[in-house]
């Protein structure tokens, strides 16, 4: 059994069936990439994982335990760690304090402790100051660290955005097109990031990602949507012969 | 060359994360820090009592302004109940020194807690309702209130209000002017420290998270529901002390002190002072609180010259103050504090200020 099981879940907007009986299963361990056309429903699929939308039908399982009702932040606490396609750091907060943010679920102090600045709470900050410089320092953002957010370019906001993910140390990173929006170089540099992130942190990753090329390097098995369904899944060489999947993309500006 | 005592930055090393994360890093700032807190320990020696007075009444509006402030500034809800919570706070110590017989001691804490309690429950419905909605709905807690203030004769003397005494430890009592002065004095820098601490740690942070984007804040972890109530209680409960000293100043408590239009007052002081800085609380309480008195004496001083006026000039001072907020909102939305801030960089900067 993986670590994340997905079972014939549905989502419905209106007319528009964005999921459509979706099942897939993440290993431990693997980059799993998820990919499609766009409005494919692949951040669908993402926000149902993390808990901002509810599957019409359908349910997803964690680590054995039915997430498919419970709230976004009781996720978290159980290591679902996400990236957004569209940045949604804390502009006004230094990049410091959004990694801190990250860390959230990991620390305790409370109202209290916190405004008398305690001998526990002072020693929690540090604590945590030591695990977020940590990421600042593999993700090379030593330069900025004191910096607002909402004042860096995008390309750094988008590392900023995995870093406060990784911040987090969780069990599943779900990256929504990390890369997008980034000149080539940018691109590189996230690509070894996430290599990285893998080999070193032996985090599982779930990456949505429109360049074909990082896709087929990076991941262990790739599923494929399509108007809301699932029309392939496998390794990259099965996907990259599927003719449902060349036949989806056909006519697409990204060609497999 | 001379040195330029804005400069404080440079040479400046922290050697490790505790130090870099102290709330004020550097020696020279701790120093300047500690002057000005001597200088406003030291003020009331020098000042006349009526002087004393209004820098009371200043630092009463900046405890409550900055549990405002970490409502509305800091988690992004907007609250029109203030007023109300001030009520709170005041009528909880009066009636536990007056009624109950407590010590000013027990009772000042105990109406901080009461009042957070009552914010708390009105800040259920932020779970659902934002922005102007919340508005409303933090409206409704103050009519709710002030009504149950005013009809609940026995408890709390309904329109004609309640009386209180100052405050006592042994023999003395807190009467003077200068006394009371220190009383607030420790009351505003322990608020002021503790809300400074509380925004560099995991709470605060949470606070401001959920203001900036709250589906983020959720993904990351922060129950907002649990946040924004907790949000409602914190700043509640530095209303309620706030309620709670200016009760025992005046010694009175009546309904007409808690409308709806102390609670604009107080979101004026807010948006001039800065939302989301502690400092910018303290700054716009000041300036709203003795904006009236300046326009007062000006207004005394224009009558006395052109004696036929002194109706227009009266009507004159609302104007003003009207006119006055409404510049700031459009010139400097991030308040006094941030003007201060400017004026900081200018002088840090100088001679090479054009460079920004
Ligand atoms: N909250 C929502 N309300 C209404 N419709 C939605 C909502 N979220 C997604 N949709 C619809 O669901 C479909 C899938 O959208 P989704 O964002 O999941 O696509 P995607 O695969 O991530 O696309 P892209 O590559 O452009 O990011 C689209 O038709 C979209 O309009
Ligand atoms: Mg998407």
């Amino acid at each position: 059994m993986g670590i994340l099981n997905v079972q014939n879940v549905s989502i419905r907007f209106g007319g528009v069936l964005a999921l459509d009986a979706v099942s897939f299963e993440v290993k431990e361990g693997e980059i799993f990439s998820l990919i499609g056309p766009n409005g494919a429903g692949k951040t669908s699929m993402l926000n149902c994982i993390s808990g901002l939308y509810k599957p019409t039908e359908g349910d997803i399982f964690f680590k054995g335990e039915r997430i498919t009702h419970i709230k976004p932040h009781k996720r978290a606490a159980l290591g679902i760690a996400r990236a957004f396609q569209n940045i949604e750091l804390f502009p006004h907060l230094s990049v410091l304090d959004n990694l801190m943010l990250g860390r959230h679920v990991r620390m305790k102090t409370g109202v209290l402790a916190g405004g008398f600045y305690w001998g526990k709470a002072q020693k929690e900050e540090v604590e945590h100051r030591y695990k977020v410089e940590e990421v600042i320092d593999f993700l090379e953002l030593e330069h900025v660290r004191n910096v607002p957010v909402g004042t860096l370019s995008y390309g750094l906001q988008k590392r900023v955005e995995v870093g406060r993910a990784l911040a987090m140390e969780p069990d599943l990173l779900l990256l929504d097109e990390p890369m997008a929006g980034m000149n080539n170089e940018e691109k590189e540099d996230m690509a070894r990031y996430i290599i990285d992130i893998h080999e070193e942190k032996k985090t599982t990753i779930i990456l949505i990602e429109h360049d074909m090329g990082v896709v087929m390097d990076l991941s262990n098995h790739i599923a494929v949507l399509d108007f809301g369904k699932l029309i392939a899944y496998g390794t990259p060489k099965e996907v990259q012969t599927n003719p449902r999947v060349i036949e989806a993309y056909l006519g697409e500006e990204h060609a497999v | 060359m001379v040195r330029n005592p804005f400069v404080m930055q440079c040479g400046e090393f922290h050697v490790d994360y505790k130090q870099d994360m102290a709330i004020w890093k550097i020696a020279r700032v701790r120093w300047r820090i500690f002057a000005v807190v001597a200088l406003f320990a030291l003020f009331p020696m020098v000042a006349t009592d009526y002087v004393v007075g209004l820098a009371t009444l200043c630092g009463i509006a900046a405890i409550g302004a900055i549990g405002l402030n970490i409502l509305t500034g800091f988690t992004g809800q907007i609250s029109i109940g203030v007023g109300a919570f001030l009520g709170v706070g005041g009528y909880t110590s009066a009636i536990l020194t007056t009624k109950l017989g407590f010590s000013f001691w027990i009772a000042f804490p105990l109406a901080g807690l009461i009042t957070a309690l009552v914010g708390a429950l009105f800040g259920i419905p932020s779970l659902r309702l934002k922005g102007l909605y919340l508005a409303i709905a933090t409206l409704a807690a103050q009519v709710i209130i002030l009504f149950v203030i005013s009809r609940w004769d026995s408890l709390t003397g309904g329109t004609a209000g309640l009386v209180l005494s100052r405050p006592q430890i042994g023999s003395f009592t807190f009467m003077s002017e200068t006394s009371y002065y220190y009383l607030m004095f420790v009351v505003l820098l322990i608020t002021i420290v503790f809300s400074l601490n509380l925004f560099r740690t995991r709470v605060g942070r949470a606070f401001i998270a959920v203001r900036d984007r709250d589906i983020a804040a959720e993904v990351m972890g922060i129950d907002l529901f649990k946040y924004k109530v907790l949000a409602f209680f914190v700043s509640s409960f530095f209303v309620g002390i706030a309620g709670a000293l200016l009760g025992h100043y005046t010694m009175i408590v009546s309904p007409e002190l808690y409308s709806i239009s102390v609670s604009i007052e107080y979101l004026a002081m807010i948006l001039v002072g800065g939302l989301g800085s502690v400092f910018g609380s303290l700054y716009g309480a000041v300036f709203i609180t003795l904006m009236p008195v300046v326009l007062r004496s000006v207004v005394d001083l224009l009558s006395g010259t052109f004696p036929g006026l002194e109706g227009v000039l009266v009507g004159m001072k609302e104007v003003v103050f009207g006119v006055v907020i409404i510049l700031f909102l459009v010139y400097e939305p991030d308040g006094l504090n941030k003007i201060w801030l400017n004026i900081k960089n200018y002088f840090r900067l100088w001679p090479f200020s054009y460079t920004k």
